[in-house]
């Protein structure tokens, strides 16, 4: 029982650790700054929703064959032109909720969350949790 | 998946199998024929009498879309190739165009190389004169100087602008350009004052000819192929009795008859798209067999008959032999 309840914490750890990295529609936060992939594939951000905490950097990466470009909807920041494969990072030093989209296929929408930065302790005694219910924490 | 074929509400003679007959034959080499609101078609191989109502066209012009200069990906390594298989092909035709229209996405990237040699390339084009839109390809650093600078068409700095031919009343219109998070393509209040404006000048009878990258009708808004503001447009063209859009983008042609207005989207000369809606499908470059890629790109040549509202579409593939006859 011990060994299977070991089991199940590893595989856990586990995918934790590859949370933001890959293609899933979970949102992810670490509580401490962190570098967190948005792949772009198949005309989607995926996360879709991604919660951050400040300091946090963002990388998008254009897995499609067409070009795309990422702009935040109030002009935060907007990447170059990214053809396949290339990549637009930006660091997170504000929270709040970073609304963009892509602005040569607009329906492309996706959004950042960025919380403040809790310590873990804080985090639970105040009951913050993440704003999606399939986001991810590590504690 | 919307429904792209509407009902007979008009009266004007167009049912929905006769149209059907008729779409089933669109990217394939088709003739199709709106004249007193009967659609016609014909095979390509029945040459003799296409012929003899070619011969009544006041005039005829062409439609290139979607060229894509610059992209390279397995979808088309060669898309200076297969641009070049289209101007040979408007260069043979019967009845030389008087213009050719190129709706949008001239380029990949909006490179500079990328721009001349699309230019060089439709040099080749044996017609008096090339009018160009902008797809959001060309405009992609989000302002569209390069594009403006080389086929900038309004003295007055703005990218839409409005030309007579013949008595036909021709729009180059954009919605490439401002677009805003979760909309379509979009032309925006201050186009859309300039087109109120220009239309009020046109009589009634006028046949107007509409043109612009994304579709002016709501193909598969999921896909983002719709233009959120275009009803806004279509209404000030209501009183005309010929209205004719045209547009590209989607890479596939599809053809919508909307009481006096028709509805066209081109073939691309680079690649093709998935069918909207497709199950597993995005709207990115579809690759296909490469013996069976030109045979989904093409041309669109378009003929108008002045007295009838007539104008005949032809949609025609890059093989070597376009002939339809074997499927009819």
């Amino acid at each position: 029982m011990r060994f299977a309840i070991k089991g199940a914490i590893f595989t856990l750890a586990v995918c934790l650790s590859i949370a933001p990295a890959v293609g899933t529609d979970a949102a992810a936060s670490t509580g401490d700054p962190a570098s967190y992939v948005v792949e772009i594939k198949d005309f989607a951000f995926s996360p879709q929703t991604l919660v951050a905490s400040v300091g946090s950097k963002v990388t998008w990466k254009n897995r499609d064959e067409e070009p795309h470009r990422i702009a935040e909807t109030n002009q935060v920041f907007t990447s170059p032109p990214l053809d396949t494969n290339q990549v637009f990072s930006y660091e997170f030093k504000t929270a709040g909720k970073y609304k963009y989209f892509c602005t040569l296929h607009p329906h492309m929408t996706g959004e950042i969350i960025v919380e403040g930065k809790p310590s873990g302790a804080l985090r639970r005694a105040t009951g913050l949790k993440k704003s999606s219910a399939s986001g991810l924490v590590r504690s | 998946m919307p429904r792209r074929i509407v009902y007979d509400h008009n009266h004007d003679g167009i049912d929905r199998r006769g149209f059907l007959e008729c779409m089933a034959w669109a990217g394939t080499g088709a003739f199709c024929t709106l004249s007193g609101g009967v659609l016609k078609s014909y095979a390509l191989g029945d040459v003799g009498r296409m012929a003899q109502d070619l011969a009544k066209a006041d005039f005829t012009f062409v439609q290139l879309s979607d060229s894509h200069i610059g992209f390279s990906k397995p979808a088309n390594p060669d898309v200076s190739a297969t641009l070049q298989a289209a101007i040979d092909k408007v260069n043979a035709l019967p009845i030389p165009p008087s213009f050719v229209l190129h709706t949008g996405d001239i380029t990949q990237l909006s490179k500079p190389e990328e721009f001349d040699q699309a230019a060089q390339l439709l040099k080749g084009l044996k017609t008096d004169q090339i009018f160009f839109v902008p797809g959001e390809h060309d405009v992609l650093d989000g302002t569209g100087k390069l594009y403006r600078e080389r086929h900038g068409m309004n003295p007055t700095g703005q990218d839409w602008y409005a030309f007579d031919f013949k008595g036909v009343h021709f729009l180059g219109l954009v919605n490439v350009l401002d677009l805003t998070a979760g909309g379509l393509g979009h032309l925006g209040p201050q186009q859309l004052r300039w087109l109120e404006h220009d239309l009020s000048n046109a009589s009634s009878s006028t046949p107007i000819v509409v043109f612009a990258h994304i579709p002016l009708w709501s193909v598969y808004p999921a896909w983002g192929w719709g233009t959120d503001d275009s009803a806004q447009a279509l209404s000030y063209m209501k009183r005309f009795g010929s209205v004719t859009v045209l547009n590209g983008h989607i890479h596939q042609t599809m053809l919508k008859v909307e009481g006096h207005v028709t509805f066209h989207t081109a073939a691309s000369t680079a690649f093709p798209q998935s069918s909207p809606g497709a199950p597993g499908a995005s709207p990115g470059p579809l690759t296909v067999a490469a013996d069976e890629l030109r045979g989904l790109l093409g041309i669109t040549q378009l003929n108008f008959v002045r007295g009838k509202h007539a104008l005949a579409v032809t949609d025609s593939t890059l093989t070597e032999n376009d002939s339809t006859e074997s499927q009819l």
